[in-house]
């Protein structure tokens, strides 16, 4: 354990377990944090995914408007619970926080094998609205009516966020993703949107690409993508088509951000249920999300003191765990990590 | 290269039995017209007893007509070969996708794709083996869309029992037509509750009276990461409208691309071939180097589908040697072979192994 100087003001950020391999993960973290000094205290806030009543999650809602931040697991959505139970993760979204942008970047990690080298694609998915609208009806029995719905609003928000992180990094290029072949007004409007934020950002170049020959060409060339942004189910299947791309689920780290608010996790968002409880969870994606929330809270030196040591960690094939081909546990890592962290010198001084 | 042709090639033998079938033909736009023309060369080099009749189909007008006559055309004959008709975005909305309303005019409910690893294709994954069943007139493709408020577009998204039963059914009678092991319904029941729930229940109260074919599901979202990774996982998928474009798709990309995977449309009554991943390829247009391979394996399907098997297997088993030759790879595999290359070559191995020839019925 490093000795910890206590000069740096402390920011409280909430933490929501969640279920499956949420917990264990997030305790990892917290492990983590404390041995690295980090300056932060965790509110940890329950969600029983199992009632119906939403008095657990305005809760967080609640402890998140506080805070400001969060880092959660993923909330089960209980399946046998009638249709007007929402799913959980998605009611945090959209109604309390308005986290409208999911960013994830899916980046090759050193030591992993894929099939593909050297991807570096950001992809920015509208996170509130779209096929998530949970609007359906009955009207006559044995036709359901689902509505997708796009709003000028959100549209111009996601795409004017798009350019400006694009803008920000340094980024070459944003395609938008879209079936305005098909939903001519609803995707449409975006594609629409998408067009007039890019005539604000010259200097960077804008193209757009239909879904289905996205995920084609995400399979073949994924070199080709730069910045990506689309509205939520298409964002929803082209993450997973990257994070399979580069390793797996427990990989990559996603971010949600609002004008307020900023929710940190894995980026394809499972659970984990079989694997929980067994210790062989990889806790990349969740470690590498806690940096994301570092940075945000500009805490960067923590965040790439952390992030180095995942990176060399991860060289380390021996400790891979079951996801990505090895026989490592979760535990085995974390130890790995926070021996890098020791040996890179620490942040603080020892006493 | 030339091929010698034999005399008594010139006028095409009568065949044997049942007469001649008429097809329709739809050239559509891009690389559809060039293909299909290879196709027709083809069948009239291999005396096939297969008419066409071609229909045009006007993209860039509004009138409705055309796209009317191709379907009268495909209701008289049951049949068509197409290829895809483009679809122009100056238009305003009312103007439907051409290839949509044909689907759904003549009720071609169920869209097959037969997605397999094939020889000389060089690809990251090997041995995939996947048939991907999608329903083909409902869902996100209702064209249902409103701007009720200014600047707020609702779009439906349809789902009844009636199609999500019978395609479920069409499913599970093609998996155990073709000896197949496991069906995986892919869905998003967990956000859309009650549409794709509907869906998934209809194919679990249809998998109940197969007890001998496996069935389970899986969301879209794991599906399509799955796919990248481990794709042998999968046997026979069935699934809604939009996630059978992304799935099919992926699919395609991973067996080595648009050029090589063909598709087919069944309705009650009528069936349509097209290449699976329906591209108008406007970009290698009349250039000699669109891939004929998807639409070749297209027009395969079609004749098995008239029983003329015997033609059906002397052209595929063709054409897939063809492909197996490197060096006449299309552009689209990494090559610099020609259209014509390939066709004439398909030619060669056709005569070589010795066509159906009059002398031999």
């Amino acid at each position: 354990m490093l000795y910890c100087s206590i000069k740096e003001t402390t920011h409280t950020v909430t933490l929501i377990p969640g279920d499956g391999i949420g917990p264990e993960l997030l305790n990892h973290v917290r492990e983590l944090f404390r041995f690295s000094c980090v300056p932060l205290d965790f509110e940890v806030v329950n969600i029983n995914s199992s009632i119906t009543s939403e008095d657990d999650i305005n809760n967080a809602i609640t402890a998140i408007r506080r805070n400001g931040v969060a880092l959660k697991g993923n909330l089960e959505t209980n399946h046998t619970l009638p249709p007007s139970h929402k799913s959980r993760n998605n009611v945090l979204r959209y109604t309390g926080l308005d986290l409208y942008a999911n960013v994830m970047r899916c980046q090759s990690l050193p030591g992993v094998q894929t099939r593909h080298k050297n991807i570096d694609i950001i992809i920015i998915r509208e996170n509130t609205e779209g096929e998530y609208s949970s609007l359906e009806h009955e009207s006559v029995p044995g036709v359901v009516e689902s509505l997708k719905i796009i709003t000028r609003n959100n549209s111009l928000r996601i795409a004017d966020y798009a350019f400006q992180l694009a803008r920000e990094k340094g980024r070459r290029r944003v395609t938008a993703v879209h079936k305005a072949n098909i939903m001519k007004l609803a995707d449409g409007l975006f594609l629409q949107c998408c067009r007039e934020v890019a005539s604000g950002y010259p200097d960077i170049a804008f193209d757009s690409m239909i879904v289905d020959n996205t995920t084609m060409q995400l399979v073949s060339k994924p070199h080709q993508f730069d910045v990506m942004v689309m509205p939520n189910l298409y964002g929803n299947v082209v993450s997973n088509v990257c994070a399979g791309l580069v390793g797996g689920p427990g990989l990559v780290p996603g971010a949600n951000y609002g004008h307020n608010y900023a929710v940190f996790e894995t980026a394809t968002r499972n659970t984990g249920k079989s694997i929980a409880g067994r210790n062989i969870a990889n806790p990349t994606a969740m470690l590498l999300a806690s940096c994301l929330m570092l940075d945000h809270l500009k805490l960067h030196d923590y965040a790439s003191m952390i992030r180095n040591a995942v990176f060399a960690t991860m060289n380390e094939s021996l400790l891979h765990t079951p996801d990505i081909g090895g026989q490592g546990t979760t535990s085995e890592m974390v130890q790995s990590v926070m021996r890098n962290i020791k040996s890179s010198g620490p942040l603080t001084t020892e006493l | 290269p030339n091929h010698t042709i034999m005399p008594n090639q010139i006028i095409p033998p009568p065949a044997k039995y049942g007469g001649r079938h008429t097809v329709t033909m739809i050239p559509g736009d891009g690389i559809g017209p060039e293909l299909l023309n290879h196709a027709r060369e083809l069948f009239r080099f291999c005396c096939v007893p297969v008419d066409f009749e071609v229909v045009n189909v006007d993209s860039s007008v509004t009138s409705e007509d055309d796209i009317n006559n191709a379907v009268t055309a495909i209701k008289r004959n049951g049949v068509a070969l197409k290829g895809n008709i483009e679809t122009n975005h100056n238009l305003p909305p009312s103007h439907k996708s051409r290839n949509n309303l044909l689907r759904t005019s003549l009720d071609l409910y169920a869209n097959v794709m037969h997605c397999q690893t094939l020889p000389g294709v060089q690809t990251r994954h090997r041995d995939i083996d996947i048939i991907i069943i999608r329903e083909n007139t409902e869902g996100e493709y209702s064209s249902l869309e409103h701007e009720n408020v200014p600047g707020v577009v609702e779009c439906l998204k349809i789902i009844t029992r009636m199609n999500s039963m019978r395609l479920a059914e069409f499913a599970f009678r093609l998996a155990r037509e073709k000896g197949r092991r496991r069906i995986t319904a892919v869905h998003k029941a967990n956000i859309m509750k009650l549409g794709d729930g509907l869906f998934l229940k209809c194919c679990k109260e249809v998998a109940a009276g197969y007890p001998d074919i496996t069935f389970d599901d899986m969301i879209v979202d794991n599906t399509t990461m799955q796919l990248v990774s481990k794709p042998q996982q999968f046997d026979v998928m069935v699934m809604p409208n939009l996630y059978g474009n992304v799935v099919s798709n992926v699919c395609a990309g991973l067996v080595g691309g648009p050029g090589l995977v063909p598709g087919a449309n069944y309705g009650e009554n009528y069936a349509v071939f097209e290449t699976a991943t329906r591209n108008t390829g406007k970009s290698i247009a009349n250039k000699n180097i669109a891939n004929p391979t998807a639409t070749l394996l297209a027009s395969c399907l079609m004749l098995d589908h008239l029983r003329l098997h015997d033609h059906a297997s002397v052209i595929r088993k063709a054409v897939l040697k063809t492909l197996s030759e490197t060096q006449l790879h299309t552009a689209d595999l990494g090559g610099q072979g020609t259209t014509s290359e390939v066709v004439q070559t398909i030619m060669q191995e056709v005569q070589r192994n010795g066509f159906l020839n009059p002398k031999h019925i």
